[in-house]
C-alpha cells in the first residue's frame, strides 16, 4: 500500500511540470536577474513573466506582486512594514486569535515596540464577526489582519465584509491567503485587501518562496534593505526557479480549481461519515461548510493527538494534530481554544487535510485503518463515557 | 521494525504492546498523576505483599512517549521492594526505553510520579489501618 498523505495544509508535493518549469533555471539559465548581460536578461524575463501570472491570478497589477522567502515573510513584511511606516498616523493593530503564529508572534513583537494589538475572538465555528471588527477599531488604528482561511480548521472569513468596513474607516486591511491561494477564488478587489500573502509551497509549488500583494499606494516599510529589488520592498538575489515554480504551479491550479473544490469537498465528506460511523465521541472543529474543501478538523475524546497520528503513520497515513504534545511549544492548539474547545478535548484533535494526489481508496483505507486505533487507545486510556475529562479536570466548555 | 518520528524500537515496541495495562480491582495503592488538559494522566495501581509490589497495572491518557513510559515503568518496578521502586527516576525508565527525544523527556517524569503517587497512596493506606476508626 502506497503511502497516504493527507496533511496538505502543512506542505504540498511538487508537481511535475513545476519542476520541469524551474530546472533551467537551477542548470544554464543561472543568471542574476540584476546582471545587464544576457544571462540576467533571461532571468529578469522569466521572473516578470512569473509576476505576471501572479498578478492575472490576484487580480492586480504585476507592480503590486513582491516575492518574499515565504508566507510567513509575506505576514513579516505587512505587518512590520505597515506598522513602522505609519507610526505617526497611529499605533493600533486589529488582528484575530487564530490567525497562524506568523501574524500572532508578529504582532506580540510589535506590542514590545509600543504598538497595541487588540486580539479579537471567535465563535465556536472559528468565524470573526465583522461587527467586532468595526468595533475595535479607533483613531489610532493604522492595520487589520484577519487570515483568509484558518489553516487548522479550515473556516474561511468574512473577508469581503471586514474589507468593505477598513475601506469605510480609511484602514489598511492585510489578509494571510495563505492557506486560499489556489484553492479559492483570491481576487483583491473582490477581498477588499490592501496587501495578502501566499506561499508557493501550499499549492503544490516549491518551498522557500512566497509572495505579498501590496495595493498600490500603500505606505509600507521594507524588512530587508541592501538593494534595488522588488521596487525597494525586498531586497535579495531574487529566487528565479523559486518564483518561476511558484507561477507555474498557480497557473496550473486555475484550470482545475474549481473541480478540485468539488471533488475534495465531496472526499472529505466522505471521510467523515465514515469515522462518525465507526467511532463515537467524535467532534467536528469549524464551520460545517464555509470551510477549506479539504480540510476536516476532528477531537476524538478520550485520548490523546499525537498516539493517534503515531498508530496512523505505523499504517503509512500522515496527517497531523493540535495536541500540546505534536507542538514545538508543548500547547495545545490557540485555534482550538479560542474557539473554546474544552482543553482535554483539544489534545485529541486530528487534522486531515486531503489534495490532488487523494482518491476514494485513500479514504476508505482511512475509514478501515482509524477506528482499532482509537479504540486500542481508548482501552489504554483513564477516560471514557464512565469517568469523562469533567471528573478530573473540571466542566465542560463545550460538548 | 517500524519507525515513528525519533523514537526509539523500544519506545515503538512499548507503544505497540504495552505491558501491564489496565486496572487492578481493589488495588493497595493508586497514584493519579498529571491533568488531561495537559494531555498526559496516568493512572497508576499497585498490590503490595510482604513489602514488594506483587502486581502493578497502568492507564494513561497521553502521547506515544507517555503510554511507553508508563508501560516500561510498571515493566521495571513489578516484583521490586517498596524501597527498590522509589529508587526508579525518569532517567532510569528514559533509559531503558533506549533514550527519549528531549522534547519528550517531561513523559518520563511523569512516570516516576505515578509510582511515587501509588506507594505514597498505598504508606497512607496502610498508616489510615493502623490508626483504626
Amino acid at each position: 500500500m502506497k503511502p497516504i498523505y493527507m496533511d496538505h495544509n502543512a506542505t504540498t508535493p511538487l508537481r511535475e511540470e513545476v519542476l520541469e518549469a524551474m530546472l533551467p533555471f537551477l542548470k544554464d539559465q543561472f543568471g542574476n536577474p540584476s546582471s545587464l548581460h544576457s544571462f540576467g536578461i533571461r532571468a529578469r524575463e522569466a521572473i516578470e513573466e512569473a509576476r505576471a501570472k501572479v498578478a492575472q491570478v490576484l487580480g492586480c497589477e504585476p507592480r503590486e506582486v513582491v516575492f518574499t522567502g515565504s508566507g510567513t515573510e509575506a505576514d513579516n513584511l505587512a505587518i512590520k512594514g505597515v506598522a513602522y511606516a505609519n507610526r505617526n498616523r497611529g499605533d493600533h493593530i486589529i488582528t484575530s486569535r487564530i490567525e497562524h503564529h506568523a501574524v500572532l508572534h508578529t504582532c506580540r513583537y510589535l506590542e514590545k515596540q509600543g504598538f497595541k494589538v487588540t486580539y479579537l475572538p471567535v465563535d465556536g465555528y472559528g468565524m470573526v464577526d465583522p461587527d467586532d471588527v468595526r468595533k475595535a477599531i479607533t483613531d489610532r488604528t493604522i492595520l487589520i489582519t484577519i487570515m483568509h482561511a484558518n489553516n487548522e480548521v479550515g473556516t474561511i472569513q468574512l473577508i469581503s465584509e471586514i474589507g468593505r468596513i477598513a475601506r469605510e474607516m480609511g484602514v489598511y486591511f492585510h489578509t494571510d491567503a495563505v492557506q486560499t491561494v489556489g484553492k479559492l477564488p483570491t481576487k483583491v478587489d473582490e477581498l477588499g485587501v490592501d496587501l495578502l500573502s501566499l506561499s508557493g509551497h501550499k499549492f503544490y509549488g516549491p518551498k522557500g518562496v512566497g509572495a505579498l500583494y501590496i495595493r498600490k499606494g500603500t505606505r509600507i516599510d521594507p524588512l530587508l534593505h541592501g538593494g534595488h529589488h522588488e521596487w525597494g520592498k525586498r531586497a535579495s538575489t531574487e529566487n528565479v526557479a523559486g518564483i518561476v515554480g511558484m507561477a507555474k504551479a498557480l497557473e496550473l491550479r486555475m484550470g482545475e480549481m474549481e473541480e478540485e473544490a468539488r471533488r475534495l469537498t465531496a472526499l472529505r465528506e466522505r471521510l467523515y461519515e465514515g469515522i462518525k460511523e465507526r467511532i463515537d465521541h467524535v467532534y467536528l472543529n469549524g464551520h460545517p461548510t464555509k470551510r477549506l474543501p479539504g480540510t476536516l478538523s476532528l477531537c476524538f475524546e478520550y485520548v490523546e493527538g499525537e498516539s493517534i497520528i503515531m498508530g496512523l503513520d505505523l499504517e503509512g497515513i500522515a496527517v497531523s494534530s493540535g495536541s500540546a504534545c505534536t507542538s514545538a511549544s508543548l500547547e495545545p492548539s490557540h485555534v482550538l481554544l479560542a474557539m473554546g474547545v474544552h482543553p482535554a478535548l483539544a489534545q485529541g484533535s486530528i487534522r486531515f487535510s486531503l489534495g490532488r494526489e487523494n482518491t476514494e481508496e485513500d479514504v476508505d483505507y482511512v475509514i478501515e485503518k482509524l477506528p482499532p486505533i482509537v479504540a486500542r487507545l481508548r482501552e489504554i486510556s483513564i477516560f471514557s463515557p464512565r469517568m469523562p475529562f469533567s471528573a478530573m479536570a473540571g466542566p465542560r466548555r463545550r460538548p | 521494525m517500524k519507525q515513528f518520528g525519533w523514537y526509539s524500537e523500544k519506545v515503538m515496541e512499548h507503544y505497540l504492546h504495552p505491558r501491564n495495562m489496565g486496572e487492578i480491582e481493589n488495588p493497595d495503592g493508586v497514584g493519579l498523576v498529571g491533568n488531561p488538559i495537559c494531555g498526559d494522566m496516568m493512572m497508576i495501581t499497585i498490590k503490595v505483599k510482604d513489602n514488594r509490589i506483587e502486581d502493578i497495572k497502568f492507564k494513561t491518557f497521553g502521547c506515544g512517549a507517555a503510554i511507553a513510559t508508563s508501560s516500561m515503568v510498571t515493566e521495571l518496578v513489578k516484583g521490586k521492594t517498596i524501597e527498590e521502586a522509589l529508587s526508579v527516576t525518569n532517567k532510569t525508565v528514559a533509559d531503558a526505553l533506549d533514550g527519549l527525544p528531549p522534547i519528550k523527556m517531561h513523559c518520563s517524569l511523569l512516570a516516576e510520579e505515578g509510582i511515587k503517587a501509588a506507594i505514597e497512596d498505598y504508606r497512607k493506606r496502610k498508616e489510615n489501618e493502623r490508626r483504626g476508626p
